[in-house]
């Protein structure tokens, strides 16, 4: 289903497209070495605040990673390359599958430069618990995927990044990204219901013990996810359905 | 090489039509083009070409009718790769240099050509390692040629491919062209150039307002244009029994020279040469250029769905018979 040279290219087309590196990769790093040393110290719901940081901002970068195809598909959409490929053997589902795996994988150096980040600054864990925070940060992140998708079918190229990051943003922000926004109430509970939130407590769940989230956020995810899909196979019915 | 082209069949529309609103761009057109031909798709802009194309592609849905291509519907026939295309607004993918393009086309086909070979044959290697939003017009057009050719596809379909480049660049163009149609591959482009059409393809399927309204070889279709002219010397004859003779559309006059105007020189001459016999000298007969045979047949066809036979002139010997 995926052909290595296109996802070899859709690799390097991400690294070629500035933005995406200086959004998941520069400015988490940027972020983090600027706010943690000053709250080494802290707890954060009794996580020490490195390592809270460390895995938030990890889902801040993976979900712009995530969303980040959505970006490449408005321009090949404004540019006229994704009617040029259809006249090609791509196939439409090769395209896709090609656009999220290249998410994953950009996502991975991002999670690896957070981690060594955290090291650097004191966050120490046994090899399972890193390899569990990396699974969930993977999983976690598939909405994002998903919504980029649906957003780069539906949003003109200009359009596309105002939207992009704006979704982003705000879900980073709720989420508890930047900082926990609420730590009891009604806005806890409605926080639990977005899938950043899980993201960004990915590194919560995996240090403390529990290896995963608990039932409550897998149901967030598969809820997000679930409703997401259908949005996004029809964003890419109607954009590229023959006129 | 896998020769599709033998399961059968070439391009057959039937009964082809598409509109946009009110705006009838293709109206039930019949056409077929055996494996291996190389067909222009011969008129004005606006005229239903690119639609058409764009159909034979998959690439839009006809209101009616259907389109084959090598036996199987257009989308099959592209998805199984035995197709290459240059689609008027061409595109190249961002983010990547021209030869990367290249290589990462050739990836969706199952029999590509070496990317670099391609490079040399459109001409794209000083140039293959520039990012693909850096060319210039002609540049681009090359790399647009360079994906089309890279699958080793059985047809290419192109739409205006020489739009944009300089004379030298479509000359070159068009060697690569005919080199590919000698291999047996099937050809069709659109182009509004007359030149191209007439120096280039086996046939012209000329098109005007969605519709074909001549379909033969360049020299058919000059004659389809009704008046080639016959010139002669014949002293002392009335206009009058000239325009009487089968074939021709007016006559003139002038001294002892006489000009006549026909839809059916072969049948004017024979008839000139069988009324007069021996008293006709200095003939000399005239086709005209496609350029005039083309503004001709697109001029002044009806809107209605009639293809009515009486052509401009208002002469009573238009009764041709239209054989395409």
């Amino acid at each position: 289903m995926v052909n290595a040279t296109h996802l070899r290219y859709e690799i390097l087309r991400v690294y070629r497209f500035p933005m995406t590196v200086g959004l998941t990769i520069a400015l988490p790093l940027v972020v983090y070495y600027a706010i943690t040393p000053s709250n080494r110290h802290h707890l954060t719901e009794g996580i020490a605040f490195p390592l809270y940081y460390m895995t938030a901002m990890a889902a801040y970068g993976v979900m712009w990673g995530a969303a980040s195809p959505g970006a490449r598909i408005a321009r090949d959409r404004a540019s006229g390359w994704t009617r040029q490929a259809r006249t090609t053997p791509l196939r439409a589902g090769t395209y896709l599958a090609s656009k999220v795996v290249a998410s994953y994988l950009v996502a991975i150096p991002t999670i690896g430069l957070l981690y060594l980040a955290g090291a650097s600054l004191g966050v120490r864990l046994g090899a399972t618990t890193w390899l569990e925070m990396t699974g969930l940060l993977l999983i976690g992140v598939t909405p994002f995927a998903v919504i980029g998708i649906t957003l780069g079918h539906l949003a003109t190229a200009d359009a596309m990044v105002p939207a992009m990051a704006g979704s982003v943003l705000l879900f980073a922000l709720l989420g508890g990204a930047f900082g926990r926004l609420f730590t009891g109430g009604a806005g806890l509970t409605i926080v639990k219901l977005l899938p950043s939130y899980w993201l960004v407590q990915a590194g919560a769940s995996a240090s403390t013990g529990g290896g995963d989230w608990p039932a409550e956020g897998w149901i967030v995810l598969a809820a997000w996810t679930a409703a997401l899909v259908p949005l996004a196979v029809l964003a890419y019915r109607r954009d590229t359905s023959r006129t | 090489m896998a020769s599709v082209n033998a399961a059968g069949g070439g391009i057959v529309l039937s009964q082809l039509s598409k509109s946009y609103g009110q705006v009838r761009a293709v109206r039930s057109i019949d056409l077929m083009i055996a494996p291996g031909e190389t067909v222009a798709l011969l008129g004005p802009n606006g005229a239903g070409k690119t639609t058409v194309l764009d159909m034979m592609l998959g690439l839009t849905r006809p209101d009616g009718g259907t389109v084959s291509v090598f036996g199987v519907p257009p989308a099959a026939a592209v998805r199984a790769g035995w197709v290459g295309a240059m689609l008027q607004t061409g595109s190249l993918p961002q983010l990547l240099k021209v030869r990367e393009a290249v290589t990462l086309v050739a990836s969706y086909y199952p029999h590509p050509l070496p990317v670099e070979d391609v490079l040399r044959l459109t001409g794209a290697t000083e140039f293959a390692n520039r990012q693909t939003t850096r060319l210039s017009g002609g540049q681009a057009r090359r790399a647009y040629f360079a994906l089309a050719l890279v699958g080793n596809p059985d047809l290419f379909i192109l739409d205006e491919p020489t739009s944009g480049i300089d004379v030298e660049g479509r000359r070159d163009f068009w060697h690569t062209v005919r080199s590919i149609a000698e291999q047996g591959k099937t050809v069709v482009f659109a182009t509004h150039y007359l030149e191209e059409a007439d120096a280039f393809a086996d046939r012209i399927v000329l098109i005007a307002r969605g519709r074909i309204i001549a379909d033969g070889p360049a020299t058919e279709i000059k004659a389809r244009a009704g008046s080639r002219t016959i010139r002669a010397t014949l002293p002392g004859v009335d206009v009058a029994s000239l325009v009487a003779l089968p074939g021709v559309l007016s006559a003139d006059r002038h001294g002892d020279a006489v000009i006549l105007s026909c839809s059916d020189a072969d049948a004017a001459l024979s008839a000139l040469l069988g009324k007069f016999p021996g008293a006709v000298r200095d003939i000399e007969v005239q086709g005209q250029s496609l350029e005039e045979a083309f503004v001709e047949l697109t001029a002044d066809q009806p809107d209605d769905d009639s293809r009515s036979a009486g052509q401009d002139g208002g002469d009573a010997s238009t009764e041709e018979e239209t054989r395409w």
